[in-house]
């Protein structure tokens, strides 16, 4: 059985951390490749860079990072963040990543998801979307109300796709694209409520789960973990294959054995740190 | 110094193995010089051979149609120990289903079919992408020995998986819904695995080194 993953994900900007990584002994919070190292020494089963640098002049910055990183990590590197063209995938694949999400540029021309699948395989392709709760407001209790009254139900949550960073609507309805991105090839749908990211409020479950129930593709779900109780109900509740975390690891919060340990005390599969040079 | 080869298929960026390796060798103190390279005289005259790949069977059948692929059919009579990975264990086998009509090293006897999806409450979704844990099927040997008693989780990316006429090779499986997994294969000096040990943290480097100590 597939092992549920725990992903820290480091934003970067300029070739730095944009919120510095409070680990014991790190030399140097800002630096994205000791950080992603020492998550990789720390049991994280991937990591992710999301580079959200705007000018494209310094996307060679991007690369070297990515380089450094993939030279020394051993476990599978996801690069998101502006990523527009072939050429950016290729580039940052040579790079060593072995994962390119891509978000705005999906919308915009989901033909570059098609391509990049064919010609790279759809396991390297992530598609990010960036999803915000529309017309209803999130209910207090899941259980909705009582049935039987007609015209009082409530009608169930709908979200639509942003990009650029929340603040362009796109109409599109989530579920829909994701079915639809999936279909042209999307290996992964890295999933993140804007309703919830930086809340420490908890993911927002319904969205996961109707996403993960849609395709048949991994979900990495994303925005609003502030406990590891919520990364046990995005898992469990929500239906996603995997959790992706920033603040609760990067501020010392929890490590990643932590969170893992106390997923795996309620049932859930993980993957439980082995040491690196065991046995002999 | 052992000479490694990393066999370059053409087929993508062979870095992250080439790495591991080197990393995996320097955890255990060994020196290794590792050496990527298509040509079949490099491949003869290796002391380890790994193929790593991952894309299309059909690309890699095509890249091992000609002489390269006879220099590590060669190889493998002569015992130069081979470690496949992904790619590398499939293309071991005859055929694919991914690749209609397209031969594999037919090392082994057997087929590399699709995984299967499941129905119902055991659907699971394919590709197999994550982290399994191995069942070892066998008392393993050589560099798949390298785990003690512990069978850890590693990397998996693929969607389909070898299914060998003699169950005796197969060394470790994993579970994926309605599928039993091929996961590693091993006979004589030929060891091969479904998953990528250079994404496989400790358990893979520790494989890997196990590899190249051996």
């Amino acid at each position: 059985m597939l092992a549920k993953r725990i992903i820290p994900c480091l934003d970067v900007k300029d070739g730095r951390v944009v919120k510095g990584v409070q680990f014991v002994g790190l030399r140097d919070a800002g630096d994205p490749v000791e950080a992603a190292r020492r998550y990789d020494e720390a049991g994280a089963d991937e990591i992710t860079f999301l580079d959200i640098t705007a000018s494209h002049e310094k996307r060679g910055t991007l690369l070297d990072m990515v380089r450094a990183a993939a030279d020394q990590i051993f476990v599978p590197l996801t690069v998101g963040g502006g990523v527009g063209s072939e050429r950016d995938i290729e580039a940052l694949l040579d790079a060593g990543a072995d994962k390119i999400a891509i978000n705005t540029a999906a919308v915009r021309e989901p033909e570059l998801v098609e391509r990049a699948a064919a010609r790279w395989g759809a396991q390297a392709i992530v598609v990010a979307i960036d999803a915000r709760r529309v017309g209803t407001d999130e209910p207090v209790s899941t259980m909705g109300a009582p049935p039987g009254e007609p015209g009082s139900a409530p009608k169930p949550p709908r979200w639509t796709v942003v990009t650029h960073g929340g603040r362009r609507e796109t109409g599109l309805d989530v579920v829909e694209w994701a079915k639809r991105i999936t279909g042209l090839g999307a290996g992964e749908i890295l999933l993140t409520s804007m309703d919830r990211d930086g809340t420490k409020a908890g993911y927002d479950l319904a969205l996961t789960r109707a996403v993960a129930d849609a395709v048949s593709v991994p979900v990495i779900a994303s925005g609003g973990v502030g406990t590891l109780e919520h990364l046990y109900e995005g898992l469990v509740v929500g239906g996603a294959d995997a959790a992706l975390c920033a603040s609760i690891f990067h501020d010392g919060t929890y490590s990643v054995a932590e969170a893992k340990a106390y997923l795996a005390g309620r049932g859930v599969p993980v993957r439980l740190g082995e040491p690196r040079r065991g046995g002999s | 110094m052992a000479c490694v080869v990393v066999v370059d298929l053409g087929m993508g960026n062979l870095r992250s193995v080439e790495r591991a390796i080197t990393r995996a060798a320097e955890d255990r103190g060994l020196a290794s010089e590792v050496v990527r390279s298509g040509r079949p005289e490099d491949v003869l005259g290796a002391d380890k051979i790994v193929v790593p790949g991952q894309g299309a069977f059909r690309d890699c059948a095509a890249a091992l149609a000609g002489e390269l692929g006879e220099a590590l059919r060669e190889a493998v009579r002569r015992g130069t120990p081979y470690l496949g990975i992904c790619l590398g264990l499939q293309a071991l086998f005859e055929t694919s289903e991914e690749a209609p009509g397209a031969a594999g090293l037919a090392v082994f006897r057997g087929a590399v079919r699709r995984l299967d999806p499941g129905a119902g409450a055991d659907v699971v979704k394919i590709p197999h992408i994550g982290w399994n844990r191995l069942d070892m099927k066998r008392a393993p040997e050589g560099a798949l020995a390298a785990w003690g008693s512990e069978a850890p989780h590693v990397y998996f990316v693929h969607s389909y998986h070898a299914v060998p006429e003699d169950p005796s090779i197969v060394v470790a499986t994993v579970t994926h819904g309605p599928n039993v997994v091929t996961a590693a294969v091993a006979r004589d000096n030929v060891t091969a695995v479904q998953f990528h040990p250079e994404k496989s943290q400790g358990a893979g480097l520790a494989l890997l080194g196990a590899f190249v100590a051996a």
